[in-house]
């Protein structure tokens, strides 16, 4: 190499390194995002973000928001591990000048980063975290999914009427409140309405634990009809696997924690007759269902599972707002996504209510052969 | 016993199948902890250092299970078939010995002069370096592991169900043992460790070539913790670079439980380790599984400080 391409070469190397760390135009609309896309709920923050990103794309190429200017995405892995959202918002709030944030999927990692976005007044909308608690951290934290109360009475309704069982087990994560709320909520319903909770047994979720053969030991001998496991989808995976090895042949029942591609990829044939509440079914015959399956399809060249809607819902709720609200302050979008209704989303019709949930059906689908197939739609 | 069991009153109450099946999930689980144990006591034994890097090892041999699967297992079919899994095992065992030498090799031997100290600060700088480095490597998300045997419960146990992937893992984890304490009492290269453990400095003026001696204990320990991770990844198929951690971290805790430096003990303290776990785990208490099983064996360390197989006097390895 000469020196003059050398020259050539660095002074070009500079200026792309330049590009890279000042790419946006300042006209550019700035959404921060935080999701775990490695580490133990990996899918989740994969597939959330594919739905954001599907999002982002078709407004731009629609010609973007406040009359043509662009959202850019800035995204920032947690790695699936406590402490990493909130030094993520953090940054995203003060480097990267975000006007909103996406949340997480999971309860408690967007529990972590609400008060901070809170405190800078800043909107964040979390595409699925169901825990009640997580917008009550304040009047800037929305979300676009329903919550565990509700979830959790979908699950015991459904034990209770459609699979007639009166005993049921709980196998719970203590690491995640997600896990706990849905528990707490499942427990209340099927209680009250002459149902059972033969025996509550926890592990330690977030890939701690493996090995369940204990916890499924005892609840083999309370002999319950079914087992509620409201955790993740890693651990459910396993949990199924070792609760057919122990002879345990009732179904598993969970929550939207479960809907991910690698449930069967870690279960197996151990899941065939499990059924799990979610909030969306590729199945559904609904042609914005369809529309958005296909567009999905065409990108990312898999299926959507239930956290890619959401997360598309997510983004283009915010959108909207920002565009009702006509600027980019983030105390304007907060009250323009507080007037959201009947908003025509993918994951359903999206009301933001007082306390800025929101509320619409729920799916309960049922695992068999490697697929999850529409068993039930419940409303609200 | 009593069949009816009510919430909350008798949370330790069971039944006899319960608790067999209970001691049954606890000896399987203690299997795994032994297998790792062994390797922490070994090491110990030899350079009295703690070697923090071993439950890595133990990741790393799950991976290599992972990877080489699929591409040896289709080369054995018909009458073969059964030496698919264990060429898997065997060359990951290679595998992991090659990785254990070369850490000692590269990371520890230059430091063995200085204070211990440094080797242990260096060790958990491997430990780390295997971690994160595998998040790059395989990527950090999970990954489901293949199935190398099928995973069934055996026949005529009645109630109670153990499954061949126990079965297996609990045969291997006992050849293993046996082998071990077979290298150690009966070769000379056995005879030379246990030179080396009682006074390096005699065992080295003896013609004991001290660097040959420690790179085999290293292999040695690095194979066994190999062998653990397929047979752990066996019973858990979800795999991920992170998974050394805590069965490392327990494993040490074993090591220690049955006396660390002692082979025999490493075993019984991952079997004891195993068993209360499951148990605790089994019990209303499930929520505090670790904090009881280690507040248990901070309880048997203050009345016996060196293990329950540690003596003053004692044949280190």
């Amino acid at each position: 190499m000469n020196p003059l391409t050398r020259y050539i070469v660095v002074s070009f190397l500079f200026a792309t390194a330049g590009l890279l760390a000042f790419p946006a135009n300042a006209q550019d609309i700035v959404v921060g995002e935080f999701a775990s896309l490695t580490g133990s709920e990996a899918t989740f923050g994969v597939n959330s973000s594919n739905g954001v990103e599907l999002a982002k794309e078709e407004i731009n190429n629609a010609g973007g928001l406040l009359g043509g200017r662009k959202i850019k995405i800035i995204m920032e892995d947690d790695q699936s591990k406590p402490g990493q959202p909130s030094a993520a918002v953090k940054k995203l709030i003060a480097n990267d000048k975000a006007v909103a944030i996406v949340g997480e999927i999971a309860s408690s990692r967007s529990l972590e980063a609400a008060p901070i976005c809170q405190e800078a007044k800043i909107p964040m909308v979390s595409p699925g975290s169901t825990n009640p608690s997580v917008t009550e951290k304040g009047d800037y934290i929305f979300r676009v999914c329903f919550i565990d109360p509700f979830q959790g009475t979908v699950m015991a309704k459904f034990a209770l009427d459609n699979l007639h069982t009166k005993k049921v087990a709980i196998l719970q994560d203590v690491k995640s409140d997600y896990s706990k709320g849905l528990a707490q909520f499942f427990k209340e319903y099927f209680t009250s309405h002459g149902g059972q909770i033969v025996i509550d047994r926890s592990y330690t979720g977030g890939g701690t634990d493996k090995d369940f053969r204990a916890q499924l030991t005892a609840i083999k001998a309370a002999q319950p009809e079914a087992i509620f496991v409201p955790g993740y989808y890693t651990e459910a995976g396993l949990i199924a696997k070792q609760a057919r090895s122990l002879g345990i042949k009732v179904p598993l029942l969970g929550g939207d924690g479960w809907d991910s591609p690698k449930l069967t990829e870690i279960g197996g044939s151990a899941l065939d007759g499990c059924y799990f509440s979610t909030h969306f079914s590729v199945q559904d015959k609904n042609p914005k269902v369809q529309d958005f399956v296909k567009k999905y399809q065409g990108k990312f060249h898999a299926l959507p599972d239930g956290m890619a809607p959401l997360g598309y819902d997510a983004m283009t709720i915010l959108a909207q707002a920002i565009n009702t609200a006509g600027s980019t302050d983030g105390t304007k979008i907060r009250d323009a996504l507080t007037n959201v209704k009947d908003y025509p989303g993918v994951t359903g019709n999206i009301t933001i209510d007082e306390k800025r949930n929101a509320t619409k059906s729920a799916v309960v689908l049922q695992v068999k052969a490697n697929r999850a197939n529409f068993v039930a739609s419940v409303p609200p | 016993m009593d069949d009816k069991r009510i919430l909350g009153y008798a949370p330790l109450r069971m039944t006899s199948t319960e608790f067999l099946q209970q001691l049954i999930n606890g000896l399987s689980l203690g299997a795994f902890y032994a297998l790792i144990a062994l390797g922490y006591t070994m090491v110990y034994g030899v350079l009295r250092f703690i070697n923090f890097a071993h439950g890595d090892v133990f990741m790393i041999g799950a991976f290599c299970g992972y990877y080489l699967s699929p591409r040896l297992l289709p080369h054995f079919t018909g009458w073969m078939t059964p030496l698919g899994p264990i060429s898997v095992l065997v060359l990951t065992m290679l595998i992991c010995a090659l990785l254990g030498i070369a850490i000692e090799k590269i990371a520890y031997r230059p430091l063995r002069s200085r204070p211990k100290l440094t080797v242990l600060i260096t060790a958990i700088g491997v430990s780390l370096f295997l971690e994160y480095g595998g998040q790059f490597v395989f990527g950090a998300d999970p990954k489901s592991f293949p199935e190398l045997m099928p995973d069934r419960p055996l026949e005529g146990t009645g109630a109670l169900t153990i499954t061949t992937i126990q079965l297996a893992a609990f045969i291997v984890t006992i050849s293993l043992l046996v082998a071990l304490t077979f290298i150690v009492k009966r070769t000379r290269l056995g005879m030379a460790m246990r030179a080396l453990s009682n006074n390096a400095t005699a065992a080295a003026l003896m013609g004991v070539n001290i660097d040959t001696v420690v790179s085999f204990t290293f292999g040695l320990g690095s194979a066994l913790a190999g062998a653990g991770g397929i047979l752990f990844a066996l019973s858990y198929p979800s795999i991920d670079p992170l998974m050394g951690l805590l069965p490392g971290i327990k494993a040490f805790v074993a090591a220690v439980l049955g006396g660390i430096g002692n082979i025999p003990g490493a075993a019984v303290g991952g079997i004891v380790l195993g068993v209360v776990e499951t148990f605790v785990g089994g019990s209303a208490f499930s929520t505090y599984r670790d904090a009881i099983a280690f507040a248990l064996l901070i309880i048997i360390l203050l009345f016996r400080p060196t293990g329950i197989f540690g003596r003053a006097q004692i044949e280190k390895v």
